[in-house]
């Protein structure tokens, strides 16, 4: 039998059709497009997919399962290893992990892995039947500050071994970025909410709106002073602080960071003022200032807010933007124009409102600290592009609050808390991991985290060793 | 979902809460906030904690009727009823030290805000000196109480309906003419901290603000709440909200709470019509 060359293709939303609506753009594969797609697998042993994936799930054997339409057993697979499939499915950059390094990418496309959990996970959301039962079998209690990807998967190891786990959040609805951040064009919030359902059925308590650091500490919470103690605490508190440019005229209405905007339309349901009370002021020219996935999410969804027109402006070209290919890919689809090796200098305005963003044109210099090559204004080549809102999406910065209120939690220079690689930072008692120890990464970079660290607590509490 | 214990109008449409919260209550100092989400479609919304009781395990709120979701409030919410959301507490307390003679002045619902600033700031020794101003008299409230926390009050209202005619920022003017004050708070509309802080510098005396901006999440998270305080930007939910006047840009202040003028008058609307069917 001849292994077909290309992958299977996902369905996807039409470009003219899906600017106007926040509904997902790939619809997923249908039974027989799945099946088609598992087929592609040469079930290499050693696998090389597995040790792409960063939380090593048994690739080959989940593909099977789909190929013999043992879809339960399929989902099961995967779950051994990722707690959140429904997810990852949607948003991992598989291009850079399993699928980089599939065999048959050597030749061919590689097989779709992605889109196979993808497929698999929604099976589950449709036909599967979970099981949620888990006893108290363990004496501990656990804490965990965070509801991302992070929190969310150490919770959920912790609980099916049986402990007690409450997870803190801030805001009114856990899930992290998985819900103020990514756009319900990729990822509905529906799909995290039903996780949450999930950990809550097995027991898991979710306390919202608690702010750690200000309505107690994390000492607190070890202490049992004021609230009740915990043996064991997790921090994933992520890297939520928006970077801004530090240019003249940044403060001028009309310019959000991306975190401000993507949580009014995501969060707080924005794009359907006034049903929804909160509002977002997009409109018109729309420049986002960014090259990653933050920048891709805030370019498309000022699209489909009505924006006449979205621009991408990033200082190095298309090859170093760090946004998955096929955010560009959609993004370019849409018709998101991207200006390239450019740079805002200033932001221009009269009334108040920002009207102009001055660009500088940059050019590729030597690589610097990133390996990637330094981009270079070139002197005297400033220009003005009319606009009429601005989102700024360069970046985010861990939160500062819970290390700055626990005495001896030690961070690094650039904000992150110091966790050694199975979670254990300087204090004993508390790990962290995902973001808020990365700074910005990935969902299953944090989820692995939030796994290492579940079994590190486990082991940790069962044997009573010394921390180190 | 948060209990309303109590509800009572203190002024015109102006109405105290207090709501169930034992721990904000434990947790919160002078100066501090709370984000309140009415319910599942409401925004976030950011309001004083005005006064504290352990015993009672509740924080007080005053909430002025703004707008669409400080007027659903204040019109459709009841004691007993529950609303969605409460998380704080949020932002740095006030800087509470024994400073000598200390002058509060509060306009609008800036009177609410403060009263525990003034309380703390008297049981820290201070001989506090109250300036509180509004519209007209039937605007005019918690004359009693911040006569309790105070060692003299000054009322003043724009059309001197009650107290003397004029502005609170007037009355500073006569006050630090008279009295040597060692620093001084202003909280209310943006003109009136901008004014207080214009007299202030005047007299070379220390006068502190509490900035009102939008916010979102109230947590550092989304920068929509931004301030320029001595040219650098900061984030009024977690640098603030109090800063000094002399390092505060104001009308970038009032500029920005003008975003969402023609959207707040849009919810506002469809609010009142849905009100009236
Ligand atoms: C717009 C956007 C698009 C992205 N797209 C992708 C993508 O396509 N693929 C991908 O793999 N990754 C993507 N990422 C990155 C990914 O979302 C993050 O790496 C991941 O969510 C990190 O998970 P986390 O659990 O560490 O933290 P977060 O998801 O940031 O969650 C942290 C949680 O902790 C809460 N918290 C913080 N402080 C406190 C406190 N003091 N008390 C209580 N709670 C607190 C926060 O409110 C938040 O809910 C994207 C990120 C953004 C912003
Ligand atoms: C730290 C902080 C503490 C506050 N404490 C109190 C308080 O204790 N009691 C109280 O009544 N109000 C307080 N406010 C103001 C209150 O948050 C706003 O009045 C409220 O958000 C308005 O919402 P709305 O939907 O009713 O009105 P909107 O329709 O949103 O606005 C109506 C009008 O109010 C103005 N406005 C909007 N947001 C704000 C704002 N954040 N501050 C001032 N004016 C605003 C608008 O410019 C508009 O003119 C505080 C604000 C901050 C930032
Ligand atoms: S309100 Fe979002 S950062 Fe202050």
């Amino acid at each position: 039998m001849t292994v077909r060359e290309k992958a299977v293709p996902m369905p996807q939303q039409d470009p003219s059709e899906r600017v106007g609506n926040f509904d997902e753009v790939p619809l997923g594969y249908e039974r027989e497009a799945a099946l088609q797609e598992a087929e592609r697998c040469l079930k290499c042993d050693p696998a090389p997919c597995i040790e792409g994936c960063p939380v090593g799930i048994d690739i080959p054997k989940f593909i099977d399962r789909i190929k013999r339409e043992d879809f339960q057993a399929s989902i099961n697979t995967i779950k051994e290893s990722n707690n959140l499939p429904a997810v990852c499915g949607r948003v991992c950059p598989q291009e850079e992990q399993c699928q980089e390094v599939c065999t048959l990418g050597e030749n061919f496309e590689p097989v779709s892995i992605g889109r196979l959990e993808r497929y698999a996970a929604d099976w589950e959301r449709e036909h599967g039947t979970v099981d949620n039962t888990v006893e108290d079998s363990r004496a501990g209690k656990i804490a965990i500050v965070g509801s991302g990807p992070a929190g969310l998967t150490a919770a959920s190891d912790l609980r099916k071994l049986g402990y007690e786990v409450t997870v803190f959040e801030q805001f009114h609805q856990p899930g992290g970025v998985l819900v103020y951040g990514i756009p319900e064009f990729r990822l509905p919030n529906e799909v995290v909410e039903r996780e949450v359902e999930n950990l809550k059925a097995m027991g898991v308590e979710i306390e919202t709106n608690t702010v750690v650091g200000r309505l107690f500490t994390v000492d607190d919470l070890l202490d049992g002073n004021r609230v009740e103690k915990h043996d064991a605490v997790f921090l994933g508190t992520g890297a939520g602080l928006p970077y801004f440019l530090d240019l003249p005229g940044e403060n001028l209405n009309g310019i959000y960071s991306a975190n401000e905007f993507l949580t009014r339309v995501n969060l707080m349901r924005a794009f359907k003022f006034p049903e929804y009370d909160t509002p977002v002021k997009i409109g018109g020219r729309v420049a986002t200032v960014g090259g990653g996935n933050v920048a891709m999410d805030s370019a498309r969804t000022a699209l489909r807010l009505g924006a006449d027109s979205s621009m991408v402006i990033y200082r190095r070209s298309e090859a170093q933007m760090p946004a998955r290919d096929e955010e560009i890919q959609h993004a370019k689809e849409e018709g998101i124009d991207f200006r390239l090796l450019r740079n805002p200098t200033r932001f221009k305005g009269d009334d108040g409102r920002v009207e102009k963003v001055e660009c500088v044109e940059m050019e590729l210099g030597e690589p610097d600290e990133s390996g990637r090559p330094r981009p270079v204004p070139k002197g005297g080549s400033e220009f003005d592009l009319p606009v009429d809102n601005v989102i700024i999406a360069i970046g985010n910065s861990p939160h500062p609050l819970v290390p700055r209120t626990t005495d001896g939690l030690e961070t690094s220079d650039r904000g992150t808390i110091k966790a050694s690689s199975r979670g254990r930072t300087s204090r004993e008692g508390i790990w962290a991991g995902g973001d808020i120890v990365t700074g910005a990464a990935t969902v299953i970079r944090a989820m692995g985290a939030g796994k290492t660290a579940a079994s590190d607590i486990h082991k940790w509490l069962s044997n009573g060793e010394t921390w180190k | 979902m948060r209990k309303i214990v109590k509800k009572s109008k203190v002024g015109d449409g102006v109405w105290e809460y207090e709501l169930e919260a034992p721990l904000i209550a434990e947790a919160s100092d002078p100066g501090q906030f709370v984000i309140l989400r009415l319910h599942e479609k409401g925004e976030r919304i950011p309001l004083t904690i005005a006064d504290t009781s352990l015993e009672e395990g509740t924080i007080t709120i005053v909430v002025q009727s703004a707008g669409k979701s400080t007027i659903e409030l204040n019109q459709e919410y009841f004691e007993g009823e529950a609303i969605h959301d409460l998380a704080g507490p949020l932002g740095n307390p006030s800087e509470i030290e024994d400073y000598g003679t200390v002058a509060l002045i509060g306009g609008g619902v800036g009177i609410a805000l403060i009263y525990p600033i003034a309380r703390a700031l008297r049981e820290a020794g201070n001989h506090v000196i109250s300036i509180i101003g509004a519209q007209s008299a039937d605007k005019l409230f918690f004359q009693d109480r911040i006569a309790e926390v105070s060692d003299e009050v000054i009322v003043t209202t724009d059309d001197g309906s009650a107290g003397r005619e004029g502005f609170t920022s007037d009355a500073l003017r006569d006050l630090l003419e008279s009295e040597n004050v060692e620093k001084s708070w202003a909280i209310g509309p943006v003109m009136m901290m901008k004014v207080c802080q214009e007299v202030a510098e005047e007299f070379d005396t220390e006068l502190i603000v509490s900035l009102n901006t939008i916010m979102v999440d109230g947590t550092g998270m989304c920068g929509g709440c931004r301030v320029n305080i001595n040219g650098e930007t900061r984030f009024a939910c977690v640098d603030g909200p109090e800063f000094p006047g002399s390092a505060v840009d104001f009308d970038l202040l009032a500029q920005r709470t003008e975003i969402y003028e023609e959207e707040e008058e849009c919810a506002l609307d469809e609010f009142l019509e849905g009100e009236s069917k």
